[in-house]
């Protein structure tokens, strides 16, 4: 059977009678009076000690020999709460517990499944509105969200793709393979939806490319070559929900002709590639998948290549470089990969969250996507708010939505009454952004004119005690290390920069060194082939426009304003403060650099001290007499008594 | 598999064998490259100038050409790793909150620097970019599991668990032993 509008019946018919199989499976494990325990066990959940929570539930549900059903599911994106349980008991609405400890799983279980207690001092919130528990919708950190992407991401299983047909899924591919071609490049060009990898390019052009271009066979390639240090959505839309992502997928390959696909991940991430390769395979035995897709005369294989690591390899060309199995080195454009790809032939590449959206592009239709968020880059975005903050974690939002909301409303602000300084977004190649900047709307063309990037969507918040030369030099030691060496402003002048910035932050800062690294940054720009050299000084040029006076404090001064930069500054124990007697910081210390003085307080040796800052955390809150100063000859000096006191 | 290992302790000898039959399921394809080095580090640990040799050999492209592709990618490491894997994270959420001083704190307590493994083959340090679980930052993983909310403190304690689980190995060895000798 053909594939387009003239079958459009039959299609439908093939996948209500997958629908009508999946809401069966689920209907019975949902109908079923039994209390149902939901985990997330996405990396980030795991680290956080899910497998330990799991098992506590079950060793209790076994105690006391009870019915209920624990269950694994992916990252509902609030990191800040892991472990996170759902927990569905009959008669009451599904509640939300976080951080829950094996402690809290063996209360839950005795208290709430066997007494009916719901244990209100552990609940986050219930995920219906209902008159006993309050919802978590009272919650800016869920209701300010908007989710296309991430919208059953920890709600369904990612190992059963029933789960994803119930809720919905391939329904969209089901539609598309009843259109033509060139009506869903149309739709996709409608919505506006513009490449989520960073650059922002339009993907109904792209593909309107892909569409016309002419060779032998051509090839889908999804990037999730995540690279960005302080950015995982990717890795939690591939462990989370990966039929999405497969759904996207194939829509696309039907829509430019593709019979090959390709999921680039990371091998770091080995969860999201155990998730993917499970995916494939259920989505070829369903027929959603494979040859004969839903009946029809279309063919889609999907196959997974591991990235070896190499931040380079974002860049579309330089991950075809890769999968051929040469080095990871970017090519010149033209030819875009559109058009003379993998093996010289029409090639496709999207990221992970521009594929994982267009299944609802499909379903909604192009203008409702238009509709979302501002007009130039419409439809949401993803950020891994990061670093500082309350509540971090992934948050989903309309594009168009201020920095300030972002930061403030939706992620809870800064910590511990600590002033917010700047944010920095895009990762390496975004820039940092400060107070006066909070107003931005975050989209492509809004952050660009500010001087960071979308980038990946990394976004990570810094406070009063964060050096802004120390995480530009972080960022250039980052670029360094990952250039590929093909561009020598970029393999030469990316170490000059690193250079400069390590001696700044070590007090060896000279006369004239700001002015070298503006020369420097703009030099590097004009002088590279691809996106990483000619972002790379990105986070150099933002945090000297911005922060130009803590550059002047670490060379003129040798002080950092910050008190991060390890070598500018010192600890010393306030003797006034101290505790006579007190021992707390001597164990804490790694280098035994406390010494007790001669009235049997506490003092720093600085020949020994590393500035781990431990004792900073041990001392009891009731004196706090460890300060920490820049430069470092503030610090009182106190010698050592000749005599070790008894 | 382990039958083919000459000698377990003696690294220098390459299970050749081994490698060959882990070469062989792969076409001759100059695409296979990187899942064939990812497969022999998967196996072996790391990559081996002999082993590099045999894959050159296979493949029909030069020794030089495999070592430029591995030394490319972050993945590959080219010294056998330690019993004991700690990788401590530097993505930028660990960054600004002092993951390189856990670090420091690691090669402190080993006497090596990161990308090393001690002496007695029981402990290697690495840095990664970012494991993605920011929200836990610092963040060290060790062996398979990941340490949220790093302290040197707890270095000391992870550190001081693996002393502890030796000692009381080495001990029921040597119970088993006595016992059964009498």
């Amino acid at each position: 059977m053909k594939a387009g509008p003239s079958n459009s019946d039959a299609i439908k018919e093939r996948f209500e009678t997958l629908k009508r199989d999946a809401l069966q499976r689920f209907g019975e494990i949902k109908g079923a009076e039994v209390p149902r325990i939901t985990i997330g066990m996405a990396t980030c959940g795991i680290a956080a000690g899910a497998v330990e929570t799991k098992a506590a539930f079950e060793k209790a549900i076994a105690q006391h020999n009870i019915d209920a059903r624990v269950e694994a599911t992916g990252c509902i994106g609030h990191c800040y709460a892991e472990p996170l349980v759902v927990i569905e008991n009959p008669g009451f609405p599904p509640i939300c517990y976080n951080n829950v400890t094996p402690g809290k799983a063996r209360a839950l279980v005795s208290s709430f499944l066997v007494d009916g207690d719901p244990l209100f001092e552990y609940v986050l919130g219930a995920l219906e509105e209902n008159d006993m528990i309050p919802s978590v919708r009272d919650f800016p950190r869920f209701s300010m969200e908007e989710r296309i992407v991430t919208a059953l991401s920890g709600r369904i299983d990612p190992e059963k793709i029933e789960n994803y047909i119930a809720e919905g899924g391939y329904e969209a591919l089901a539609k598309a393979l009843a259109l033509t071609p060139q009506e869903i490049v149309q739709e996709v060009q409608i919505s506006g939806l513009r490449g989520r990898g960073g650059a922002g390019f339009a993907t109904g052009r792209k593909w309107e490319f892909g569409l016309k271009a002419q060779g032998e066979s051509k090839t889908v390639i999804c990037n999730a070559d995540e690279g960005d240090p302080g950015a995982y959505m990717d890795r939690t839309i591939l462990e989370s929900n990966p039929h999405q992502l497969l759904e996207g997928m194939a829509i696309c390959a039907y829509a430019v002709g593709a019979e090959k696909g390709i999921v680039y991940v990371r091998a770091e991430y080995p969860l999201a590639v155990k998730m993917i390769r499970i995916a494939i395979e259920q989505a070829e035995a369903k027929g959603v998948l494979g040859s004969g897709i839903l009946g029809t005369d279309f063919s889609f294989s999907v196959s997974v290549f591991q990235g070896s690591g190499a931040f380079v390899c974002g860049e579309e060309t330089a991950l075809i470089q890769s999968i051929e199995g040469k080095r990871g080195m970017p090519q010149h454009r033209p030819p875009f990969p559109a058009l003379q790809g993998l093996w010289g032939l029409p090639t496709i590449i999207n990221n992970v969250k521009t594929l994982s959206t267009i299944p609802a592009i499909i379903k909604k239709g192009g203008e409702w996507h238009k509709q979302m968020g501002s007009p130039k880059s419409p439809g949401s975005a993803i950020f891994s708010v990061v670093g500082k903050v309350v509540h971090p974690g992934l948050v989903e939002i309309p594009t168009g939505t201020t920095l300030r909301t972002l930061v403030f409303d939706i992620c809870g602000g800064t910590p511990h009454r600590k002033a917010f300084k700047a944010v920095q977004i895009g990762g390496p190649s975004g820039g940092c952004l400060p107070e006066a900047f909070l107003d931005t709307p975050v989209d492509f063309d809004s952050l660009i004119e500010a001087g960071a990037m979308m980038g990946s969507g990394g976004m990570v918040v810094m406070d009063e005690n964060s050096c802004m030369v120390d995480v530009a030099r972080y960022f250039l030691d980052f670029t360094q290390k990952e250039s590929c060496g093909k561009c020598t402003f970029c393999r030469i002048g990316t170490r000059q920069l690193l250079n400069i910035l390590e001696r700044i932050t070590k007090g060896e800062g000279r006369e004239g060194d700001i002015e070298l690294l503006t020369t420097l940054c703009e030099e590097i720009k004009e002088g590279s082939l691809c996106g990483l050299g000619k972002t790379a000084p990105n986070p150099v040029l933002t945090s000297l426009k911005y922060f130009r006076d803590e550059y002047e404090a670490h060379i003129k001064e040798k002080r950092c304003p910050a008190g991060m930069c390890r070598a500018l500054t010192a600890f010393y124990i306030d003797l006034d403060r101290c505790a006579r007697g007190c021992d707390a910081c001597v164990g804490s210390c790694p280098v035994e650099a406390i010494f007790t003085t001669r009235d049997r307080k506490k003092a720093i040796d600085q020949t020994k001290c590393v500035k781990c800052g431990e004792c900073v955390a041990a001392c009891p809150p009731q004196y706090t007499a460890v300060k920490r100063v820049s430069p470092p000859h503030l610090a009182p000096r106190i010698e050592r008594p000749q005599e070790p006191q008894e | 598999m382990d039958a083919a290992r000459p000698n377990e302790n003696d690294d220098n000898v390459t299970p050749l064998k081994v490698l060959a039959a882990t070469l062989a399921p792969f076409d001759v394809k100059r695409e296979n490259l990187i899942p064939i080095l990812q497969t022999i580090q998967e196996k072996e640990g790391y990559l081996s100038p002999e082993a590099m040799k045999m894959v050159a050999k296979h493949l029909g492209v030069t020794a030089s050409e495999v070592y430029g592709v591995a030394s490319f990618y972050n993945q590959f490491r080219f010294h056998p790793p330690g019993k004991h894997q700690i990788k401590v994270c530097l993505g930028t959420a660990c960054h600004v909150v002092g993951g390189e001083i856990i670090l420091e704190n690691f090669e402190r307590k080993l006497g090596i620097k990161h990308g090393e493994t001690t002496p007695d083959r029981e402990f290697s340090v690495d840095r990664v970019a970012c494991v993605g679980c920011c929200a836990l930052a610092p963040v060290a993983i060790v062996d398979e599991t990941t340490h949220g909310h790093m302290a040197p403190s707890k270095v000391e304690g992870i550190l001081l668990g693996f002393q502890i689980e030796k000692e009381r190995k080495e001990r029921e060895k040597e119970q088993r032993e006595s016992g059964s000798q009498q």
